[in-house]
């Protein structure tokens, strides 16, 4: 198993500690993992990526031309990476502010109004665990609680309260997700 | 204490790696790409743990005076920048290797010239193993390509900088300092005692007892001829280190008909492209230089007459290629690939540039 | 006749055995030897040669590591706090001091200085103030008084193009890390005694843990003024003071 994902977004979305979680949830797993970030000045606002690779076996290049899965959180990212996905990958995004859809026939589109769905529970500040659940959902990598072990180590013990409401959004995300072609 | 994996960025573990290893004593000024290096130790407080002191200092040229300071004592000290920082600590890194001091400088590089990118960048290869400063002396320069090795590497300079009394650089890269990946981290040693550090470093400034004549740190020498003495010493020194501290890596050499040349972060991303090579037929292999200083010219040299061609790729205008092509010595064509200003090249444009540049 | 006079009981002096023997490369007249030989009779005096290590910097007293029987760094120009810093951070049980000209203070080594006294780092600062770079051959310092002849600034320091004499000590002042500022002289015997017991106070201060101490010493430099240690003596009392009061600026 090797599965190498671009999560790409607004800074301030929650992109860099989704895939921390996704890292973190990998190691406990007892896979291989790397986490590269496209560090900068960007805060919230500006554009945000991280490469995660989850693997069995050692990992080369933390860097890639290519992906399995493409998480895309707006217009931007979605333009740049979605001809980076290979053939009968996988692209998930959020609805919210796509103005043009996804047009690849050769790999898997997923669509998930996370943004959406976070307003309406007013749970805007787990809404990247929405988007997390729904990606765990069609590439099951990782076991859920492994996931809740990854949350556990990727969240300052201050935080370790908020679990519960980050597993909840993470099922949510389950349900929520749906195929587009 | 049971092993334990963690997933680390290689800025963190390289903090927590430097309490482990015992050291004494980090003198730091932001930068980025390595500031959680201070943000870590500040963070963890390791003064009221192992002792180990942690201090901000006004600016580069304070905390490498402060390292030298420290390692002039006797102290296991270290510092931590990025490239503009470590272009106004080189005066300071000159009188440390002049008064022969064990010390630790970690580079997380960033494109330059100037004040450049905050993005990834190896282009300051030169400076780090060709002098840097003024004067004729070299660092034992170590070039890590994991988070991993960003923790094994900080315990591994502190012990080669004591047995030679020499400033050992970890050449990182802003890729390696900020992405995470699986760690464990060293144990913990014990920061050596008084009697150790006198047993130790009989050289050093801990205070002149009775029993012996005052030890002086100055690398002040007005009369020539004593001078070229120093630098005897000096030269002989890096010979034995030349001799003795070569290190590095081959990937796939045994049956390569062409090879990669690449040392920190670019020699992972050159591991993908012997994948994809070899995913094409193409027989690549790859040499990863792990001292850049003292360099692998030796080994370089014995894998060239068995290619038809190699190919150095860094984050770079072409600078290791020159060292490549010393080794190599015209046997066979060496040609550069580099991307510059922070931009990491990808798997494929190096299979593209081998296939451009080398096959034909 | 002559070995009548060698008794134990006509003693007068004895040369402290905190300073050695080597012949000093200060010129006849400076400064730099009479503090030299109070800060050695000092550490002497509180039995802290084992525990003291001083810093050198690069100007007239770059050699200062020759002259003591103590452990010494020679620090690069004007980075001798910093260096300080280091030690007495590691070693808080060991005396620390630096010993720096005007160019090296307060010139080259200002953020060192400035930042290493705001820090309250528990070391202490020798300050030599002659106005001149003494070593380099009599180039402007940026204490060089208005007026004032050297040899890059021939015609006297104009502030229209040098800006004005840095008075560096009373700007350490304001800084809440400093604990015992203080601005002394060596040109006479009274003058010697009042600054003895300030580089013993200074010394003490080191391990009170209630700050930095700096002692300037508004010195003469008789070969870069171009005059007799004599009449160097008078000059200073003349101009410098004027320039540079003596006193304690802080103590607390």
């Amino acid at each position: 198993m090797k599965e190498e994902i671009i999560i790409a977004g607004f800074g301030g979305q929650g992109v860099l500690s989704m895939g921390k979680i996704l890292a973190y949830s990998g190691l406990m797993e007892g896979h291989e993992v790397s986490w590269m970030p496209s560090y900068g000045p960007e805060q919230r606002g500006g554009t945000a990526n991280v490469t995660v690779i989850v693997s069995e076996d050692r990992i080369s290049s933390p860097i890639l031309n290519t992906y399995d899965t493409a998480i895309i959180l707006n217009q931007q990212s979605l333009d740049k990476f979605e001809p980076t996905i290979k053939p009968g990958g996988c692209l998930i995004y959020d609805g919210y502010g796509i103005s043009t859809p996804p047009q690849r026939k050769d790999i898997n589109v997923y669509r998930i109004d996370a943004m959406t769905k976070s307003v309406e529970l007013k749970t805007t500040k787990v809404f990247n665990m929405i988007v997390l659940g729904g990606f765990l959902k069609v590439r099951p990598i990782v076991r859920m609680e492994n996931v809740i072990l990854g949350l556990k180590k990727s969240l300052p013990e201050r935080h370790h309260k908020l679990i519960p409401m980050n597993e909840e959004a993470i099922r949510v995300g389950m349900d929520l997700i749906q195929k587009m072609n | 204490m049971a092993e334990e994996i963690q997933l680390l960025k290689g800025n963190e573990a390289l903090a927590l790696a430097a309490i482990r290893s015992g050291a004494d004593g980090y003198f730091g000024y932001p930068i980025t790409p390595q500031s959680e290096v201070m943000e870590t130790l500040m963070a963890v407080e390791p003064w009221k743990t192992t002792g180990m002191v942690v201090l901000q200092a006004e600016s580069e040229l304070s905390s490498i005076n402060m390292v030298y300071g420290g390692a002039a004592a006797g102290k296991q000290v270290m510092t931590s920048s990025s490239s503009p920082g470590i272009s106004l600590m080189q005066e300071g890194i000159s009188y440390i290797a002049a008064c022969e001091l064990p010390c630790l400088i970690v580079n997380v590089q960033r494109g330059g010239p100037g004040l450049g990118t905050i993005q990834p960048s190896q282009s300051d290869y030169f400076q780090a193993t060709k002098g840097g400063g003024h004067g004729d002396y070299h660092l034992i320069v170590l070039a890590p390509a994991s988070v991993q090795e960003m923790a094994d590497f900080t315990v591994l300079a502190f012990d080669l900088a004591f047995k030679y009394r020499n400033p050992v650089m970890m050449l990182a890269d802003g890729l390696i300092g900020q992405m995470m990946e699986k760690v464990v981290l060293p144990e913990q040693r014990p920061r050596r005692t008084m009697e150790q550090i006198k047993e130790q470093c009989p050289w050093a400034t801990w205070g002149k007892p009775s029993s012996r004549k005052p030890n002086i740190i100055t690398s002040l020498e007005l009369d020539s001829k004593d001078m070229e003495q120093n630098n005897l010493r000096l030269q002989k020194k890096y010979k034995e280190i030349s001799d003795h501290e070569v290190r590095y890596e081959e990937f796939e050499t045994s049956d390569a008909e062409y090879l990669l040349i690449a040392f920190g972060a670019c020699a992972r991303i050159c591991q993908k492209a012997v994948e994809e090579a070899r995913a094409q037929g193409i027989r690549l292999g790859l040499i990863r230089p792990v001292t850049l200083w003292p360099f692998p010219y030796k080994a370089i040299a014995e894998q060239a007459n068995k290619v038809k061609g190699i190919l150095s790729v860094e984050m770079n205008a072409g600078q290791m290629v020159e060292d490549v092509r010393l080794a190599v010595k015209g046997n066979v064509p060496v040609e550069f690939f580099g991307r510059l200003g922070g931009i990491i090249p990808t798997p494929d444009e190096i299979v593209t540039a081998l296939k451009e540049k080398i096959i034909k | 006749m002559e070995n009548d006079i060698f008794k134990p009981e006509n003693l007068v002096y004895t040369k402290t055995p905190v300073l050695n023997d080597t012949p000093m490369h200060y010129c006849p007249g400076c400064s730099h030897g009479v503090v030299h030989k109070l800060v050695a009779e000092v550490v002497d005096e509180m039995g802290i040669q084992e525990d003291t290590i001083g810093i050198a910097p690069v100007g007239c007293a770059v050699f200062a590591y020759r002259y003591f029987e103590m452990d010494f760094q020679e620090a690069a120009h004007g980075r001798a706090p910093a260096v300080a810093t280091a030690i007495k951070r590691l070693y808080p049980e060991k005396y620390v001091f630096t010993y720096q000209g005007d160019g090296d203070l307060a010139a080259i080594g200002t953020a060192e200085t400035i930042h290493a006294c705001n820090r309250g780092e528990n070391i202490l600062i020798i300050f030599i103030n002659n106005a001149i770079y003494g070593m380099t051959g009599g180039q402007m310092a940026p204490t060089t008084l208005e007026g004032m002849k050297t040899s890059t600034c021939p015609y006297g320091r104009d502030t229209t193009i040098n800006g004005y004499p840095l008075n560096i000590t009373d700007l350490l002042v304001q800084l809440k890390g400093t604990r015992y500022i203080t601005r002394q002289s060596v040109h006479n015997a009274a003058s010697i005694l009042k600054a003895k017991k300030a580089l013993k106070k200074g010394f003490q201060n080191c391990m009170e843990k209630k700050g930095t101490s700096v002692i300037e010493f508004v010195s003469t430099c008789n070969s870069g003024w171009k005059m007799s240690p004599a009449k160097a003596n008078e000059w200073m009392v003349e101009n410098m003071f004027k320039a540079y009061p003596l006193g304690d600026l802080k103590d607390i």
